[in-house]
């Protein structure tokens, strides 16, 4: 018996239970009341609230109880198919409440934020609705004890996400956008379910459990079903966290209200990619190949959305690609087999980068606000209509400023001893494979680059004149409190954050070692020496410094123009600024033919022509021609009929004379 | 001498039955026919049914073909028609499908009764000399067959009715 | 007797056939179907040589039913004459559909 039955945690339920009812009052209310703001935001925030309170409790009673294994409590029954059995069934460990801590905390405060972002929007009823449906799919993503349940809640946040891309759905774009991001999500969603089906023909069940216990006894290490597995799952992470080739939707699902880019694009559901490999760890660590290239590609993907966030004009723009580079950082993580690195920087980014994203939110309101009074039409998020803006936001610029060093990878923050650590393991793998030290090197640049862009954003937001026009200036003011106090939070997360896991002290890697055990035991790579360790450091360090100098020295703020005046870039800047024309690739190599193929080949061709004309419509020829070669013998001459009478029975005679 | 008589009344039956269908007046057909019935009456004397054969005589020749020539007569339909006979087409198919069955119902000739059905040869014979042609059938129609027996009179009946309202000029 | 008495049963059957596809007068085709009837009567009055009188018997059924069929269906072509002012059977086309 499991040490956390009867404590606590027999209410995990409840976490799931409570946004979800959320979601359903509140869904009620955009329905019948939808100026009531006061019960929504009552019901919207207080029940993500309480799921974190919850949520706290399970987590001191797993801290009081030390279990090994995972406390599985199973609901109900949901599919029996011949052996397989899949029960509802939510999972208790020391990741998934680390998850369900991380979830529920920032969740609260961008909920928290949201009551003063989204006051004056008439939807706003539906907005939390889909927020806390959002919350509950998410921690059903982190809490499921098996693949199907987890893949209910991948799938019911890639849904959340589509509804709230697109929640300004009557502009044509933004709807648009909230499309694309599905679309290119279903496509990972295959190879999650691919894998799904490979883990169930090898080892026939799906619970983590089992399926985490058995594989190494069943299955070959390195074989090609393991990389296969691992392969597929790696596919479906890459749509849902944004990983080469498939991170073209994060940028684009920049037109959702920027809370819900806090929430769902930058701390949590673009994170469930780097939960799932480390909650599969095992299959990951038994297939070297696959996790060189979960590595591989987080690299490149770091380095690549790195080189992009620097020519951004739009903020969010910026702190999208930044979010897809720091994923890829993750990603390294993982791939390297540093499983609790990778979990520390997902926690880590998840205080930084939401603190980012609501203090742009908090910027672009103080612009729109400003704009609105002077009916400006122009671009209330473009870097270039903003500048000198710590004189009228000064809280939002020193928790930005804290968010910045951070992410940049200054100590003591969080985000310097997350980043270092998965740096150091990536570097320790290379002793065995080189290819690591290739991985190694790309996430350094990517680190120098970091720092240059996100340095470049505070620059052009913050410092120099301000751009914003001399009629919009008395405008512009700090954000109430219900915004400022979120950023406040968790600027105190960022700073604090990273003693959970200092080096040498590893108070998170000892958390999650019942989780990651299993899998390290299959990693390669040496410990890294002290000497190297401290040296390494020391390098991080010298590379954020000289990306944030380098910053600002080349860049020159007060040299800007407003947005409609700016001249059109030219060259390389040019590409970056298009982003490298990806979208544009996809759109030749891929929609196109595809468009083609469906319009002409399948449609014309195939349904009208084939189908309609020869199928249904030949077929009816047929049954009309039939019919009226059988109207020729009804002449009404009974000499026919008596003729037909005959034959038949000389037929029958003949038969009979055989 | 059987045998001559026998060939003769069936080659005589055949050309008969053969005039029957070709001649193109309705009562040359029901004359001729008339004769086909009177051969077919010596065959039946021949096969030791001499009931039937005069059954043959009086109910077939003597009334039914009586009945048919009355309607020929009634409905002026004794003059030659050549419409009658259909075209050349039609006769080919008819010719065709007459000799085909000719030769289905051929292979049938050849057929022997099974052997613990056979009476002893000349049984029926001996049966009729001794009960005289009436008694001979009439034992086994009211004794094994009264049921089909009274049945047909009751067909009959309804035969009568029916022919009777059919014809009437006014109901 | 029985082969030769079959075969030219079979014979006139035949004949009456042909005559039933081959001519239009209504009143005629009933006669071909009388002497098909009367080539079964042949046969069976054949067969009853080596079986018994039961075939006798049912040759006495047959005749009764031929002639309550004349009847029948001669009154039914008075009738039809009546209608339609003719017995030809290329005339009478009311079936055609």
């Amino acid at each position: 018996m499991n040490p956390l039955h009867g404590t606590a945690a027999d209410w995990v339920g409840l976490t799931i239970l409570l946004p979800f009812l959320g979601f359903l009052v509140n869904g009620a209310l955009a329905f019948v009341r939808p100026d009531d703001k006061r019960t929504v935001s009552l019901v919207g925030v207080g029940s993500v609230a309480v799921a974190f309170l919850v949520g706290v409790a399970v987590f001191f009673a797993v801290l009081g109880k030390h279990p090994e294994e995972a406390y599985v409590r199973s609901y109900w029954t949901w599919m029996t198919a011949g052996d397989l059995e899949i029960h509802a069934a939510l999972q208790v460990d020391r990741l998934s409440v680390l998850m369900l801590l991380v979830v529920t905390g920032v969740g609260s405060l961008i909920h928290l934020f949201s009551v003063g972002y989204m006051h004056d929007d008439p939807g706003y009823a539906r907005y939390f609705a889909y927020l806390n449906l959002f919350i509950a799919f998410m921690l059903v993503l982190v809490l499921g004890a098996n693949f199907p349940v987890l893949f209910v809640g991948w799938e019911g946040v890639g849904l959340c996400s589509y509804l709230l891309i697109g929640f300004w759905f009557t502009d044509r774009q933004k709807a648009a956008a909230g499309l694309k991001a599905f679309l290119v999500n279903r496509i990972g969603d295959a190879g999650f379910l691919v894998a799904m089906f490979l883990i169930y023909r090898n080892l026939g069940t799906l619970d983590f459990v089992t399926v985490l216990r058995n594989a190494p006894l069943q299955l070959a290490p390195g074989g090609p079903v393991v990389t296969a597995i691992a392969l597929f799952l790696f596919l479906g992470c890459a749509g849902k966290s944004a990983q080469i080739p498939l991170y073209t939707w994060l940028p684009d699902a920049m037109a959702g209200p920027t809370p819900v880019s806090a929430l769902i694009h930058a701390a949590t559901m673009v994170t469930a990619g780097v939960f799932l490999v480390a909650r599969a760890g095992v299959l990951f660590a038994m297939a070297p190949v696959a996790s060189a290239v979960v590595g591989g590609v987080g690299a490149l993907t770091a380095l690549f959305a790195a080189s992009i966030g620097l020519k951004q004009w739009d903020i969010k723009k910026v702190l999208a690609y930044s979010t897809v580079s720091q994923l890829g950082y993750m990603f390294v993580g993982v791939g390297a087999g540093a499983y609790a690195a990778g979990i520390f920087h997902l926690v880590t980014h998840a205080f930084f980068k939401a603190l980012l994203f609501l203090g742009s939110g908090s910027i672009i309101h103080a612009m729109h606000h400003a704009y609105h009074h002077t009916h400006n039409p122009a671009d209330a998020q473009d870097m270039r209509n903003m500048g000198g803006l710590r004189a009228y936001l000064p809280t939002t610029f020193r928790t930005m400023g804290v968010a910045t060093l951070a992410i940049a990878g200054i100590p003591p923050l969080a985000g310097f001893f997350s980043k270092d650590e998965i740096l150091a393991s990536a570097f320790g793998r290379g002793a065995d494979d080189p290819f690591w030290y290739l991985v190694w090197a790309l996430g350094a640049a990517a680190a120098l680059l970091t720092a240059f862009y996100m340095t470049r954003l505070m620059l052009y937001t913050f410092y120099g004149p301000n751009r914003t026009g001399a009629a919009e200036q008395p405008h512009l003011a700090e954000s109430p409190k219900v915004m400022t106090v979120p950023l406040v939070v968790l600027a105190v997360l960022t700073v604090l954050g990273g003693a959970i896991n200092l080096p040498h002290v590893g108070t998170l890697h000892r958390w999650l070692e019942p989780v990651t055990a299993p899998a390290v035991a299959y990693t390669l790579g040496t410990p890294v020496s002290l000497g190297v360790e401290l040296g390494l450091m020391a390098l991080a360090i010298a590379i954020a410094v000289v990306g944030i100098r380098l910053a600002m020295t080349r860049l020159h703020p007060e040299q800007l123009v407003p947005a409609e005046q700016a001249p059109a870039e030219r060259g390389f800047a040019k590409l970056l600024l298009e982003k490298y024309r990806v979208d544009e690739l996809y759109d030749a190599v891929i929609v196109r033919p595809l468009v083609f193929f469906s319009r002409v080949v399948l449609w014309k061709g195939v349904d009208a022509g084939a189908i309609d004309g020869a199928g249904v419509n030949g077929s009816a020829f047929v049954a009309r021609a039939l019919g009226w070669v059988g109207s020729r013998l009804q002449t009404g001459q009974v000499s026919a009929y008596v003729l037909c009478f005959v034959l038949g029975a000389l037929a029958v005679l003949g038969a009979l004379t055989r | 001498m059987r045998m001559v008589v026998f060939w003769s009344v069936s080659f005589i039956a055949i050309a008969a039955a053969l005039m029957v269908i070709t001649r193109k007046s309705a009562v040359a057909s029901a004359l001729w026919l008339v004769v086909t019935l009177y051969q077919l009456a010596v065959l039946y004397v021949l096969l030791d049914a001499h009931f039937i054969a005069a059954l043959q005589v009086l109910v077939y020749a003597g009334a039914i073909m009586v009945l048919f020539l009355f309607v020929i007569m009634l409905l002026n339909l004794g003059r030659p028609d050549p419409s009658d006979i259909a075209g050349a087409g039609r006769r080919v198919i008819a010719g065709v499908a007459g000799l085909v069955l000719l030769g289905e119902l051929f292979t049938f000739r050849l057929a022997v009764p099974p052997g613990d059905l056979v009476l002893p040869a000349g049984a029926v014979s001996g049966m009729i000399e001794a009960q005289g042609a009436v008694t001979a059938v009439a034992k086994p129609l009211f004794q094994a067959y009264v049921v089909p027996f009274e049945i047909t009179s009751v067909m009959l009946l309804a035969a009568i009715v029916g022919a009777v309202v059919l014809a009437k000029r006014r109901l | 007797m029985l082969g030769p008495s079959l075969a030219v049963s079979a014979i006139l059957f035949s004949l009456g056939v042909v005559g039933v596809l081959l001519r239009r007068n209504a009143i005629v085709i009933f006669m071909c179907i009388e002497l098909m009837l009367n080539a079964v009567n042949l046969t069976f009055v054949a067969l009853s040589q080596q079986l018994g009188l039961d075939g006798q018997v049912f040759v006495f059924f047959v005749m009764t039913v031929a002639a309550a069929e004349a009847a029948v269906g001669l009154a039914i072509i008075i009738a039809l004459y009546r209608h339609r002012d003719t017995v030809n059977l290329q005339d009478l086309n009311l079936l055609r559909g």
